[in-house]
């Protein structure tokens, strides 16, 4: 499915805004972009599986409170880096 | 000849300062990790290549990246460190890495991390992948020596002033802010504080075990068991025979005191130390006193000091200094360097006799560290 990723993450996918993963939750799809762009989830996601701060996810432009979402063939997934302040 | 390199961690990037082997020609080169916070980066002086840097973007989890050619390319470590996962979410997270110390000589590849919450971290493939110091992370009492969520500096809590002892690579000492000064002689298993003599202003108990406020904490690398910190309360030294803190800063002249934040130590005479005073009265604006930024040198372990202020602003200097922003180097005579949260580097070449401004206009400084490269 199409997974739409904000700027700050640009450096791990070579530039690319738009990119392809797969999951049947938001959890495994976070898990295979870290797979296909090492480093990216630890970036969006703690040690405690928790959305970081400044992070917000939307499946089909809703708010996803968490990695338990499920996910459909055909959703759209998109990163948002929220604001942080100067 | 070895000629100094300078890493400077800055609120948006990294820089490096090239000399040459006089200290009179300087180049800079950056920024490394434009827009992204940069609290320590160091070069390792075992190999003279490695270079391990805390970086944090402001929309982004902390991570900790590496260089294997001093700078020229980066990798992102593959396990930064992390607390371990909770049962039933309550777990900590790391916000950043704010300290990191290369190990020791017989210990290729480690290196120890400081973090915000206050925890100990190790990485034995030179900063590749972290693990947790369990006997910190998970000591029972380390809620009490680092205090609630939420306590603690302005940016968190921290573990900073990761020092290994030259002649015992198992003991280490660290500061936590707030909480104290800490000592490990097995490696991280076990730890008592070291506060005994150091005031705390701002602790009911005046002999309080635990709880204070260390900014800065060096060992001396070639003189055994001589160690000096920089605290909240005042400025210390400690022989471990005595085994409690000798309040050195009473004899700084009391219209400038003993508040600051960096502590730098003569690479080779184990009586001369360096402070950059800051205004600890009423409210702390944390400053330099009347602003008129100065150095002070003790050359007696602290009996006297003298102020060391030729070249730096006379007046409306106001910067401040932070606890990893003053290094030096270990040539002959030393050259000190400090880096400012108005983004200056000023250095001495002459052991702070007379200061000169060696770049302006960079972020806000949070950390210089200096090495010798060929």
């Amino acid at each position: 499915m199409k997974v739409v990723l904000p700027s700050p993450l640009a450096s791990y996918t070579a530039n690319r805004r738009e990119v392809e993963a797969e999951g049947a939750s938001l959890a495994e799809l976070l898990a295979d972009l870290d797979r296909r762009y090492p480093g990216l989830r630890f970036r969006v996601i703690d040690e405690q599986d928790a959305i970081r701060p400044h992070i917000r996810i939307f499946v089909n432009k809703t708010l996803a409170p968490s990695l338990d979402r499920p996910l459909a063939p055909g959703d759209e997934v998109l990163v948002v880096a929220a604001l942080s302040g100067g | 000849m070895p000629r100094p390199h300078l890493l400077v961690g800055t609120r948006k990037g990294l820089f490096a300062l090239h000399a040459d082997a006089k200290r009179r020609k300087w180049s800079i080169e950056g920024p490394h990790f434009l827009g992204q916070v940069v609290n320590h980066a160091v070069l390792d002086p075992r190999d003279g290549r490695t270079v391990v840097a805390a970086v944090k973007a402001g929309h982004l989890g902390h991570t900790v990246y590496r260089s294997e050619d001093r700078g020229a390319t980066w990798k992102e470590a593959a396990r930064p460190p992390a607390f371990d996962k909770a049962e039933g979410g309550e777990g900590e997270t790391v916000n950043h890495v704010f300290w990191l110390t290369p190990g020791p000589a017989k210990q290729p590849g480690r290196w120890y991390a400081g973090t915000s919450p206050a925890g100990l971290f190790s990485s034995d493939d030179g900063g590749r992948t972290w693990q947790g110091v369990d006997g910190f992370n998970k000591h029972p009492d380390r809620r009490k020596w680092i205090g609630p969520p939420g306590d603690g500096p302005p940016d968190g809590q921290t573990m900073h002033s990761v020092n290994i002892d030259p002649f015992d690579p198992d003991h280490l000492y660290i500061g936590l802010s707030a909480g104290g000064v800490f000592e490990t002689r097995d490696r991280g298993g076990t730890w008592a504080p070291l506060n005994r003599g150091v005031a705390a202003d701002f602790l009911p108990d005046p002999d309080a075990a635990y709880g204070h406020d260390p900014h800065c904490l060096r060992v001396h690398p070639k003189v055994r068991d001589v160690v000096y910190q920089q605290n909240h309360c005042g400025i210390y030294r400690l022989e471990r025979a005595a085994n409690r803190w000798t309040r050195i800063g009473d004899n700084m002249p009391r219209d400038v005191g003993d508040i600051g934040f960096p502590m730098v130590l003569h690479p080779r005479d184990p009586k001369t130390a360096w402070v950059f005073p800051m205004d600890g009265g009423t409210v702390w604006p944390r400053m330099p006193i009347g602003g008129k930024p100065t150095a002070y040198v003790t050359r007696d372990a602290g009996k006297t000091w003298k102020r060391q202020d030729k070249g730096l602003p006379p007046a409306h200097g106001w910067f401040t200094v932070k606890r990893q922003a003053m290094t030096q180097d270990s040539l002959d005579p030393v050259g000190l360097y400090f880096g400012t949260t108005s983004g200056e580097v000023w250095c001495s070449f002459d052991e702070g006799e007379s200061w000169q401004c060696l770049c302006l206009h960079l972020p806000h400084i949070y950390s210089v560290e200096s090495a010798l490269v060929s």
